[in-house]
């Protein structure tokens, strides 16, 4: 008897009731969406009503982050639901298309993978980087500038870093030196970005825009992915993968790299201790200051490669204000992702999902009207994930301090 | 800098750090700061365009001249007179706004919040007041203007409060999610106004833009012609507000305990306040001065919304926090750099700068260079009290003898 009472009280963790939540509310999304389509409404409907009521469970099980994701979960099941009936099946399977959602996904990942990692340096170190919107940009703009003056794209790469990283010391220097506010430094960085990239783009460009010859960095062509064995897979496969840009690329071997450095060598544990308690780091011989100027600056580096990704291997153009935003996504993106490598690529990864899901539902014929109104999809989920869906994030414990040497 | 005013301790115990002693001597009130800080971005601004192959002189001539504040100059007279009454004019318009987003960037900053959501919380105060605008036509004037300019503002409160909301319940940072809520209200804002949209004015499909409001909801003017954007009242309601920020902060408990929480939140929590209340109201307070600074724009001038207004209103936002902040979240400093950059950003407009002098399409990327530079150093202004120190030290150093240095160290 005791032992079924027992197997009724695990059945009511609330761990697991939201977990269940969530899945359910996910299961009634799927559901809705092609290739599947489920046509009729109740299914979806009762599935995604009892998420949120899982959802409700598990918060007053006390687990209450879990059971809003349980909650917000189900509500965006039946959301779909209903949307579903207000949409005519056969341009929904038209125009989602998997493979494009999924390919579109890692373009639009791609710069805030670079932004996210730059803003892990910084912040890892002690620094908060509210500046890389403007690094992305001034990036973009030089990468751009340097591509036309130089008919190259890799001197455009290399200019555009070097500008990001200028951008960065500036940061560096009044959020470490100075010891200014550095939320208010980096939105300084923001504003000073935007007016010095539009100046120049105006001055230099005027109204004719940057030329349409821009050199612009190659895609890589990987051919013998449709060869890989199962059929289908293989051609699946190649439509995602088979061009994607060198920048995208290039991004995975950063994101490794930075893994690499942060956790497994030296510099990075020194970078990590100054972040978390400078004075123990300064007391053991670590030069807090040399090390943060390097983080910062290297962080402004990474997040100008996202905005030279975004003007020569995206767009391939320049356009005022062109990063849109991004740069907070991508901090999102880290916070979201707990400050560490992976996990900021995995946020990513799900905001480029988010964004690349967006144009596609504004080609269903009958939710026109609503386009508009899916470009909010991923703020919303940053909104929804910074405000701590899956668990509370902690920063660096001096991230945002300036640090004052005795 | 002789002139500073002295600090409020006789002799600042030169061990301290930079920022403590920095922060004893802004206690007693310095001005020097924000002004030094204007005007190295001035000169710096100025580099850029000669840099660039212009006369930074004549460009700021022409801006000054743009904005219409040489209307205060008696010796302007007959039809230059004229011009600068009608630019003058435009520049209070655009002081309103300002204003009120620089008081939602101060009101928070004071409870140790940076609400960089006024983007967004105009936007939804402009809609709101719009919409009310738009439908309650049959209304008297007055209580239909007071109707849509309490909505606008409890609209912008919530937009605001969210964020507070966010932060207290959660600990989500504000500066992120007040960013996201920005571009949620402009995509929902161009969605109800836009093509198709419940909002849109559905006599003209192809224009995105909302019906006009009703006549009675238009803001009476009292300087200059009604049709040709005169400034109206909603002037004074941004002077009110900026007696109300002072008399909230300084005269009640709210403003005490909002204060207390913007210097330590820890000390505040140990004597009893409610952090998590304090940093909702703050940003719903906030939130609201953004949204009356929407509501105002509409009743006030624009008389209807479209979707490019709703796109540039972050250009408005932006500049109130570099208000707020070259405002030293004070009142008076508030008005001041309202009037500053209100004159910077309308004299280098299209319509007033002239294009012979220096391209105005430039022009506006330098106005934000300057509000970067603002903001940059004011958040640094340990800068000028370096600078300042190092040359007092050389002074030191040059009076006293060699040996004399050596022991005193």
């Amino acid at each position: 008897m005791s032992a079924v009472a027992a197997r009724v009280e695990e059945a009511r963790d609330p761990r697991l009731l939201g977990l269940l939540g969530i899945g359910l509310g996910l299961v009634a999304l799927w559901l809705v969406l092609p290739p599947e389509t489920v046509r009729v409404v109740p299914v979806p409907v009762v599935l995604g009503a009892a998420g949120v009521v899982c959802g409700a469970l598990t918060i007053s099980g006390g687990r209450r982050r879990l059971g809003w994701g349980a909650v917000f979960s189900g509500a965006s099941g039946i959301l779909g639901a209903f949307l579903i009936t207000r949409a005519s099946v056969p341009h929904l399977d038209a125009v989602l298309t998997w493979s494009t959602v999924f390919g579109a996904m890692l373009v639009f990942a791609t710069p805030l993978t670079y932004a996210a990692l730059g803003g892990m340096f910084s912040e890892r170190s002690g620094v908060v980087n509210i500046g890389l919107e403007g690094m992305m940009l001034i990036g973009a703009f030089f990468g751009a500038y340097g591509a036309d003056k130089t008919g190259s794209w890799v001197l455009g790469i290399l200019i555009g870093i070097a500008s990001g990283c200028a951008l960065g010391l500036v940061h560096a220097v009044f959020a470490i030196h100075l010891r200014a506010n550095q939320i208010v430094g980096g939105t300084a960085i923001n504003f000073l970005a935007l007016g010095i990239t539009g100046y120049l783009y105006n001055d230099i460009y005027g109204n004719n825009g940057t030329p349409n010859d821009l050199p612009a960095i190659p895609n890589v062509h990987l051919a013998f992915l449709s060869s890989i064995p199962p059929h289908g897979l293989g051609s699946f496969l190649e439509s995602i993968f088979g061009d994607l840009n060198l920048m995208i690329w290039l991004s995975y071997v950063v994101l490794v790299l930075s893994w690499l450095v942060l956790f497994r060598t030296a510099l990075g544990l020194r970078i990590r201790s100054v972040g978390e308690h400078p004075r123990a780091a300064d007391t053991v011989g670590i030069s807090v200051y040399g090390i943060r100027y390097a983080s910062v600056v290297t962080s402004g580096g990474l997040a100008a490669m996202g905005g030279v990704f975004l003007s020569l291997g995206f767009v391939n153009s320049f356009t005022e204000d062109m990063t849109a935003g991004r740069g907070f996504i991508a901090l999102a993106a880290l916070i979201f992702g707990r400050w560490r490598p992976f996990g900021a690529f995995g946020a990513t990864l799900l905001f480029g999902f988010a964004s690349a899901l967006a144009p596609q539902f504004q080609n269903v014929q009958s939710w026109q009207t609503y386009g508009t109104l899916f470009e909010a999809l991923p703020y919303v989920l940053t909104l929804v994930a910074v405000a701590g869906l899956i668990g509370r994030s902690i920063p660096p414990a001096a991230d945002g301090r300036p640090y004052a040497k005795q | 800098m002789s002139d500073q005013p002295p600090p409020p301790v006789a002799v600042p115990d030169e061990r301290l750090p930079f920022a403590e002693r920095y922060a004893l001597w802004q206690r007693g009130g310095g001005i020097a700061t924000p002004l030094a800080t204007a005007v190295v971005a001035f000169a710096m601004g100025g580099l850029v365009v000669l840099a660039t192959g212009h006369n930074p002189l004549q460009t700021y001539r022409g801006i000054f001249d743009g904005s219409g504040l040489n209307w205060l100059f008696p010796w302007v007279t007959g039809a230059a007179r004229q011009t600068a009454a009608f630019n003058l004019q435009e520049t209070g318009l655009l002081m309103i706004p300002l204003i009120l987003t620089g008081l939602a960037v101060a009101f928070a900053f004071r409870c140790g919040l940076f609400n960089i959501g006024g983007q967004g919380q105009y936007i939804v105060g402009i809609v709101t007041g719009t919409q009310i605008g738009v439908w309650l036509a049959s209304l008297p004037g007055p209580l239909h203007i007071v109707i849509a300019v309490t909505a606008a503002t409890l609209a912008g409160a919530v937009w605001g409060g969210i964020a507070g909301f966010l932060r207290a319940t959660v600990g989500a940072h504000e500066v992120i999610s007040t960013i996201m809520l920005n571009w949620i209200a402009i995509w929902v804002g161009s969605y109800l106004i836009g093509f198709g949209g419940p909002f849109q004015d559905h006599s003209q499909p192809g224009v995105p833009v909302s019906r006009p409001i009703a006549m009675n909801a238009h803001l009476p003017v009292f300087w200059g012609n009604p049709l040709l954007q005169g400034l109206d009242i909603g002037f004074f309601v941004a002077l009110g507000m900026l007696v109300l920020y002072w008399l909230v902060l300084r005269r009640t408990t709210l403003g005490f305990e909002v204060r207390a929480v913007g210097f330590s939140p820890d000390a505040a929590a140990n004597s009893g306040i409610k952090v998590a209340r304090s940093y909702f109201l703050a940003m719903a307070i906030s939130g609201g001065f953004a949204g009356l600074a929407g509501a105002l724009d509409i009743l006030g001038w624009q008389f209807r919304l479209d979707v490019t207004t709703i796109q540039i209103a972050s250009q408005i936002a932006f500049t109130g926090i570099a208000v707020a902040l070259l405002g030293r979240t004070t009142a008076i400093g508030t008005f001041l750099a309202g009037v500053l950059f209100a004159g910077l950003v309308n004299g280098t407009s299209t319509a007033n700068l002239d294009p012979s002098v220096f391209p105005p399409q430039l022009a506006g990327n330098l106005t934000t260079i300057i509000q970067g530079l603002v903001v940059l150093f004011v958040g640094a202004d340990v800068l000028i009290l370096y600078v300042w120190n190092l040359r007092r030290k050389a002074r030191v150093r040059r009076a006293a003898p060699p040996a004399a240095a050596a022991v005193a160290e």
